[in-house]
């Protein structure tokens, strides 16, 4: 393997109800970050679809940060198949030879890209939250991936140096994805591929939908969240929460009591969210907590404890009984509301 | 029927503690457990067994102290057990210890594999794919349930993000299991009375035909260059004031942030 033939960050896209998911839209914009930060490489950002789309998704991925779009297209791919996209992966590894490949840490992310890695018998880093070229040498590709391990309770940052390409994947939520730019010029390279040689031996019978409506508290402008420190009272942050307009999250701590469905859950096995605004109420502030929400872009935090983590992280911080303080949010802002003026 | 269920030896997280001085982990006195992914792959493996018949094989490469788990393991109701033990194996990344195992699973005799989904020390979620593909099997990982097997194909249910998917596939293949997949069962006094009697077969690289260069810390590609902790900066205002005067405070923020329009 010549290491000096790979160039170029490729970042893998994928489809969820019609639309590229957040979470690749979110790594294209981190890839455009890299390669602006080391224009000396000349690094392009490719972005890889795989499947049978529209083309308005391709543009998507365009508009979102890559220079070019590989499109491997076949009518007959109506679901993802692990044994389908390895193969179509590999053609293109060994075709384009990309440097370096960013796949979303989702549950599709995590079957795809070890298998692909495998194949290629390169290293694969997982569910990485922070990327930088090599900080010692400025001309070097050399990706420094840095990720949690331990359950959080450690940092590690990983380098492969002996094999291409350098793969990775990366938790959703963590990388910002750029704004979307709909006079971006890119390139798009269509391939009709054919899959009728590979063989595929998993078929997926039938679609389940969860019992219950799944909340998405990712995509919130505010969230309250309560930890166990709520107890089961999470009634009375519910009612706050719905009179701000905000989704309700929730630390481990409170899910593993029952007070709350996992859904809520924020923080490293939980969601990783970024709201405009994260109230964290009865929460210590454990590191896999923090992990989850510790990049929004506001935190208030009430705790009985002076000495509690969240204050360590938050812009402001109330010492106090979240569930005295909670009832009276709710009616200040209804008191706010009902202003004759 | 036999089945494989790889199976790792973890420290227990949750008891972990940081020596906030040096910033490295304390290990010392840290309990290890079975990693939860695995043990409800186990117990899914020993349904079956109840179910169907079948010979329940437990596999872990790692330390010699794993043979603790493996007796635990016989007590649950395993029918063999086997550790995968090596200086040359060890500090290997999930691609080296896929090498090894599949290196070893190439030997043996099998109709499924269950692995874990992923191991809480490191959560790659990396081993089960890679050692699929080393044995060249089809996967289906996260896996929640095993809705019905027969001979030549197992039907299960796999947790996504929002909602399940079934899923067929043809046998042999690696499923990866969820630890909410099914609850372990208790060991019983006769298991593991019996536990002691049974033989862990013990595995070398000697005893494998398998490169050098693609085990272990030396065979691995990716390597650690530093660890590290997290530090808090304390950057807050944090006040002491009475509950009203908080919530007020808090409403003039969310107001001053322009949240609580009109
Ligand atoms: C592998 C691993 C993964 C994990 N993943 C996650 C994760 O994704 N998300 C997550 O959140 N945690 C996670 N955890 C758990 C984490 O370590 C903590 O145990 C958890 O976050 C604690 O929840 P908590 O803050 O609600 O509870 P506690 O730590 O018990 O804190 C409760 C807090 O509430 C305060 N309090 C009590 N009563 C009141 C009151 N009336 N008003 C105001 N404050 C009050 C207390 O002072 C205290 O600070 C993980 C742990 C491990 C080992």
């Amino acid at each position: 393997m010549n290491i000096a033939d790979y160039k170029d960050i490729y970042v893998f896209c994928e489809v969820k109800d019609g639309k590229i998911h957040d979470s690749s839209l979110e790594l294209l914009g981190e890839a455009s970050r890299l390669v602006n930060n080391r224009p000396s490489l000349g690094y392009k950002v490719v972005g890889l679809i795989i499947g049978n789309y529209d083309e308005h998704l391709i543009d998507d991925i365009g508009y979102f940060g890559a220079d070019k779009v590989i499109y491997l297209k076949n009518e007959g791919i109506n679901h993802y198949s692990t044994e389908i996209f390895t193969s179509l992966f590999m053609d293109v590894i060994n075709n384009d030879k990309p440097d370096i490949i960013l796949v979303p840490a989702t549950v599709l992310g995590r079957d795809l890209a070890p298998r692909v890695a495998a194949r290629c018998d390169t290293g694969l880093t997982a569910d990485a939250t922070k990327l930088d070229f090599d900080p010692e040498n400025l001309e070097s590709p050399l990706l420094y991936v840095t990720r949690p391990a331990f359950g959080g309770n450690l940092f590690g940052t990983i380098i492969n140096e002996t094999k291409r390409p350098q793969m990775t994947t990366i938790r959703p939520g963590v990388m910002e994805k750029l704004k979307k730019h709909t006079g971006r010029q890119f390139i798009k390279d269509i391939r009709n591929v054919d899959i009728s040689t590979i063989k595929d031996s998993v078929k997926v019978l039938e679609v389940l939908q969860k019992d219950h409506m799944a909340v998405d508290i990712t995509k919130a402008d505010i969230i309250v969240s309560g930890g166990r420190g709520i107890g089961d009272n999470f009634h009375i942050l519910e009612e706050c929460a719905k009179m701000m307009g905000a989704e309700v999250g929730a630390s481990r701590g409170a899910v593993d009591k029952g007070y709350i469905k996992k859904d809520h859950q924020v923080g490293q096995t939980g969601k990783t969210v970024r709201p405009k605004v994260y109230i964290a109420c009865g929460i210590s502030g454990a590191v896999q907590h923090l992990a989850g929400m510790e990049k929004s872009d506001y935190i208030i935090a009430i705790n009985k404890d002076p000495e509690a983590a969240i204050f360590g992280v938050a812009n402001i911080g109330f010492v106090g009984d979240a569930l005295e303080i909670l009832p009276l949010i709710t009616e200040e802002i209804k008191r706010y509301r009902e202003r004759p003026f | 029927m036999n089945i494989l269920v790889l199976l790792k030896q973890v420290p227990d997280t949750t008891e972990m503690q940081i020596d906030k001085e040096t910033g490295t982990l304390i290990r010392a006195g840290v309990p290890t457990i079975t990693n939860p992914d695995d043990l409800a792959g186990m117990e899914m493996a020993l349904r079956l067994k109840d179910s169907y018949g079948a010979n329940v094989t437990c596999i872990t490469m790692g330390p010699p102290q794993a043979r603790n788990m493996l007796r635990e393991l016989y007590s649950m109701g395993a029918d063999n057990c086997v550790l995968l033990s090596d200086m040359k194996f060890s500090g290997a990344d999930t691609w080296a210890t896929s090498n090894t195992l599949a290196a070893y699973i190439k030997t043996v005799d099998y109709d499924l594999i269950i692995a874990g989904r992923q191991a809480i020390d490191g959560d790659t979620a990396q081993v089960g794919p890679q050692t699929a593909e080393k044995l060249n099997l089809p996967q289906v990982t996260y896996v929640d349930d095993i809705i019905d097997i027969s001979k030549e194909r197992i039907i299960v249910k796999k947790a996504l993000e929002n909602n399940y998917e079934i899923i067929e596939s043809s046998l042999p293949c690696v499923i990866t299991t969820l630890s909410t997949a099914a609850k372990p069962r208790y060991m019983t006094v006769k298991g593991i009375s019996d536990a002691f009697t049974k033989e862990i077969k013990q595995v070398s690289f000697d005893d494998l035909e398998i490169d050098p260069t693609i085990i272990g810390l030396k065979g691995s590609p990716t390597k650690v260059k530093k660890t590290f902790t997290k530090e808090v900066h304390k950057n807050s205002d944090v006040l002491h004031l009475d509950g009203k005067t908080s919530a007020r405070k808090i409403v003039e923020t969310l107001l001053d942030l322009n949240f609580i329009g009109k």
